[in-house]
């Protein structure tokens, strides 16, 4: 009964997806206020519906319903309750549903923190997103229904992927997932503009915060997803330019091209096609991504098992989607532009490098990615295109982009006057550029063109995004502190400092070792020994399971005991991999079972992984950045940005965020 | 396409059954350092996307060895390549071997750069040339 | 035109390949690299008899199926009836690549289910099978009568398989 519960859920949810999306947007256009106010009721009623059907899809899971052919598929009895719960958005249909659910969460949140923009505005905004729901919506119910029954039901289940079956699995894709769909507002945003032929720096302010936030969850999102496949798959890497995580790394790089472009705009007026074209691209591809992951187009471990049918309807989606945009865009895009200017040395170039940077960056992952494709299609032959390529291609556009990250933030608008610049960066400059030299070479006793370029680089952004903090510490009473928008702005490039510091070392000084022990056998790996002092069986709830017991030892010292798995599940009996990890802020040490070679001999891969948990933590105070600069006072106070004189001094301050 | 993918998928499960020999290759630690890069850069033909360094599986076993005995009669890393191209085609590297069609894959890196220099340069030029204004001269 | 148009122009192209991408086919289908060329040479010895060898020399003469089988291997199970039927109506010699196997269990599997192989080579450590390009069971590869790889099918033999792709190449000899 539930499930069609949930499944007429869906089509009440479309239903009303398709009130939200004509009649605001036809109010909007007649400047009908009865019309224009069915958006919130709409965007509120379809998320309900959503939630039901989520719901019910949830229930049928935790209820062991395998009379509903999803579940039957991607769930078991004996699977523990945690992963029953994220099995729901383990398999196509499922993250499908989520997506969806994700859409109607944040529709309804701009419906509710839109109290600030003009009614017609908010009324196509939301008018816009109610047409991409309709189009998931009519995607789900038509090609990929998670309510499909399976007569007779089974009477267990095929069991979630066994490498699924991790707490990362909970947070990762929906993470991920609130990130990608996030970047649908920043394009409502835009579409709603370009349909109006309104965009200013009013405009620019308001799409900022929905932007970031967007941005922050799709940042957490990746990296989780990074953090996951190092401890989960076994192998210790963190990063393999798998289409699928290149699918959701390009919309991040645009989006960090988008939040910054979107500065220039709010601060100066500047740059308006340019910010929308890239809004339109930030969404575009994630439904790319989407494309590409689920048509079965490209080969990848974390695709999903679906099919060319549902890859036309997607590709549709997509065309019609961005051909909309695109042709909103060269319509209204030549009378956008304003004749501000600015100076050679000035924030708004330094922006302007970031983002040329950035899309060279994108557009690099994008030719990695389907080269293979094209080059197949035009001549026949295969290639593969891997970490080899992307790993160098990928440093050329980033090495410039980090060393002017930590000039670029002490930048003037409009124009900046050399001297002081030099005079506030030099001792900064000096200082990164003797660590970049002191920190492979003595703490980890080796240098190279690359290492000094890559921790000078880091040391030069780490120290770069101290400075307004700490002034604003140590400031005289009285005088301006520094704003969140510009505290934020310090955290997140230091997190980006953290992250190229992390990268750096641990790809040149990462040290592996492979060997076949016994029990009483050791390896010695970068100074540490590990002793293997006994193999047991173990007995997980839907798996059985060889462990290692392993003692890490430097010198005389004790470090850690590990515990390594070999798993087999017993309904899908494929082999999973659980490495022993001793964790640590300096390092890793990493021990993961290969292969039995004989009766208690096992290979046995060691890894030493310095500075590597700096790579999340990078991350994670990039989206505190993004979290700090989001809860600025200004996208607060819901006061429209004044065009003319500059009104606090808040503004004044701001001069520098 | 589905009976391909049972195919696959089942090769691969029943493989992992057979005994692999993972230990250190090589004295040498030149020779292993060069198998060890070779080994990472060389894709698992049973797997979706892995180079057969992370895979266990039986072809990317016999893949090792054999690449590890080429090592050893001193064959040249160009030599271990073709050898490789010759019997799986291009596909099998990761790293695309610099071919007329490939040439353009490793310059474009330098070539988008350049592009995106050049417009860079003709924006700012462009924005130069204007009135630089303060915050009262500002319109939306 | 516009200049503000380009990014539409860029993105209908793209959108057109990635059209053209969803009917490519299989995107892990790996075509042989031997096609048109000499077939790899090998001597192996035989699975029933090691004290004979088969090889290269072994396929002259005549168009050929070598086909590459385990007992481990699901589908070689699927298709064997089907080279049963080819071997007993002497449509083609089939010769076989014993692909790292077992070679006492896979002697009891020919003789369970029937051999339809002139003779089976045992490539027990796979070498022969990387010669071949080799990278999963089953997999027959068509030899023509000067030793030439005509085509080579990754799956199980089937009926329709055989008339649509194996068949046409065998006829108008020498192509």
């Amino acid at each position: 009964m539930l499930p069609e519960i949930g499944q007429f859920s869906l089509i009440l949810a479309l239903s009303l997806a398709i009130c939200q999306a004509v009649i605001p947007l036809v109010g909007a256009h007649r400047g009908n206020a009865a019309m224009m106010g069915v958006a919130r009721t709409a965007a509120t009623g379809q998320f309900l519906f959503v939630a039901v059907a989520f719901g019910c899809l949830t229930y049928a899971f935790l209820s062991d319903d395998f009379s509903v052919l999803y579940v039957a598929n991607h769930s078991q009895l004996a699977l523990p309750t945690l992963y029953k719960v994220s099995a729901v958005w383990g398999a196509h249909e499922g993250s499908l549903l989520l997506w969806i659910f994700l859409l109607a969460a944040w529709t309804l949140a701009v419906a509710t923190f839109s109290s600030g923009l003009p009614v017609a505005f908010s009324a196509r905004v939301i008018g816009v997103l109610g047409l991409l729901s309709i189009g998931f919506l009519l995607f789900a119910i038509l090609t990929s229904n998670p309510f499909d029954r399976l007569v007779p039901a089974a009477v267990d289940g095929g069991d979630l992927n066994p490498l699924l079956q991790d707490p990362g699995l909970a947070i990762h894709p929906p993470l991920l997932y609130i990130g990608y769909v996030g970047f649908s507002v920043a394009f409502a945003f835009a579409i709603a503009a370009m349909i109006s032929g309104d965009l200013d720096r009013t405009w620019a302010k308001w799409t900022r915060p929905w932007t970031t936030a967007a941005w922050l969850f799709l940042t957490l999102g990746i990296a989780l997803g990074s953090w996951w496949a190092y401890y989960e798959l076994g192998w210790g890497g963190w990063w393999f330019w798998d289409a699928v995580e290149n699918a959701s790394f390009m919309p991040w790089l645009i989006g960090t091209a988008l939040i910054h472009s979107l500065a220039v705009t709010e601060k100066r007026g500047l740059f308006k096609s340019w910010t929308l074209l890239l809004a339109i691209t930030a969404f575009s591809l994630s439904l790319l991504g989407t494309f590409l992951v689920r048509s079965g187009i490209i080969v990848s471990v974390h695709a999903f098992a679906t099919d060319p049918t549902r890859g036309s309807f997607i590709l549709s989606f997509l065309a019609i989607v961005v051909i909309g945009a695109l042709v909103l865009y060269a319509w209204r895009a030549p009378s956008l532009d304003s004749e501000a200017g600015f100076g050679l040395l000035s924030r708004e170039t330094f922006l302007l490098l970031n983002n040329v940077l950035l899309v060279v960056a994108t557009a690099l992952v994008l030719i990695g990615t389907l080269s293979p494709l094209v080059i197949e299609m035009a001549t026949g032959g295969k290639i593969s295109i891997g970490p080899p390529w992307f790993n160098v291609a990928f440093l050329v556009p980033t090495i410039p982009l980090v060393i002017l990250l930590g000039m670029g933030m002490h930048t003037a608008w409009r124009t900046q006057k050399a001297d002081t610049w030099w005079r506030l960066l030099r001792i900064p400059a000096i200082v990164a550029l003797v660590l970049g030299v002191l920190i492979p070479l003595f703490v980890y006793g080796r240098v190279s063109i690359l290492l000094v370029v890559g921790c000078a680089a880091a040391a030069w952004i780490v120290i770069s995004s101290l400075i307004q903090p700490l002034r604003s510490l140590w400031r005289e009473k009285g005088a301006a502190g520094i704003t969140r928008s510009a505290l934020g702005m310090c955290v997140a490039h230091f997190g980006m400092g953290l992250f190229v510091l992390g990268v750096t070392v641990v790809s040149a000084f990462g040290v592996e070792s492979d060997r076949a022990l016994q029990p009483g056998d050791s390896i010695e790996v970068a100074g540490y020994e590990f002793h293997m002092i006994g193999l047991e069986n173990v007995q997980g709830p839907n798996f059985n399971a060889i462990e290692a017991e392993i003692e890490i030892r430097e010198g005389e010292k004790f470090i850690a005991t590990i515990r390594p798995q070999k798993r087999q599940y017993m309904v899908q009996k494929s082999p999973m991999t659980e490495a022993g990890i001793r964790a640590g802020l300096d390092k890793d040490l990493f021990v993961s079972l290969g292969d039995q070679l004989g009766n208690n001999t096992w290979s046995v891969r060691v890894q030493y992984k310095p500075l590597i948990r700096l790579i999340w933590l990078g991350a994670i105070f990039m989206a505190l950045g993004g979290l700090i600069a989001i809860s600025d006072r200004r996208y607060r106070s819901g006061k429209k940005v004044r065009e003319t004189a500059p009104d606090t001094a808040s503004d004044a301050a701001e001069a520098t965020a | 396409m589905k009976r391909l993918l049972v195919l696959v998928v089942s090769t691969l499960l029943l493989s992992t059954a057979f005994a692999i020999d993972q230990g250190e290759k090589f004295d040498d630690p030149e020779m292993q350092a060069r198998y060890e890069k070779l080994i990472s850069e060389v894709r698992c033909l049973q797997c979706q996307n892995q180079s057969i360094k992370d895979s266990n599986v039986t072809l990317a076993a016999d893949l090792r060895r054999e690449i590890a005995r080429m090592i050893e009669e001193g064959q040249s890393d160009e030599q271990i390549a073709e050898f490789l191209v010759v019997r799986y085609g291009e596909f099998a590297l990761y790293r695309p071997r610099t071919t007329g069609k490939t040439l353009v894959l490793w310059l474009a890196p330098f070539l988008l750069v350049l592009f995106g220099g050049f417009a860079l340069v003709r924006v700012v030029k462009h924005r130069m040339s204007l009135p630089i204004g303060d915050e009262s001269s500002e319109e939306g | 035109m516009n200049r503000f148009a380009w990014p539409l122009v860029a993105v209908c192209v793209l959108l057109a390949f990635l059209a053209l991408g969803l009917r490519h086919g299989d995107p892990r289908a790996l075509p042989s690299p031997f096609i048109g060329k000499p077939a790899p040479q090998f001597e192996l010895p035989t699975l029933k008899n090691p004290e004979v060898n088969i090889g290269s020399k072994t396929l002259a003469g005549d168009y050929a199926l070598v086909n590459v089988w385990a007992t481990w291997c699901v589908m070689c199970r699927a298709e064997h009836p089907f080279l049963l039927e080819l071997a007993a109506n002497k449509a083609i010699p089939i010769y076989g690549i014993n692909w790292r196997d077992s070679r006492r269990e896979a002697i009891r599997w020919l003789d369970d289910l029937g051999d339809p192989y002139l003779a089976s080579a045992y490539d027990e450590d796979g070498r022969v099978g990387i010669d071949w390009g080799v990278y999963g069971a089953p997999e027959t590869f068509l030899v023509d009568p000067e030793g030439t790889v005509i085509y080579k099918h990754l799956g199980p033999l089937d009926p329709t398989i055989w008339q649509r792709e194996f068949v046409p190449r065998m006829t108008g000899g020498g192509q």
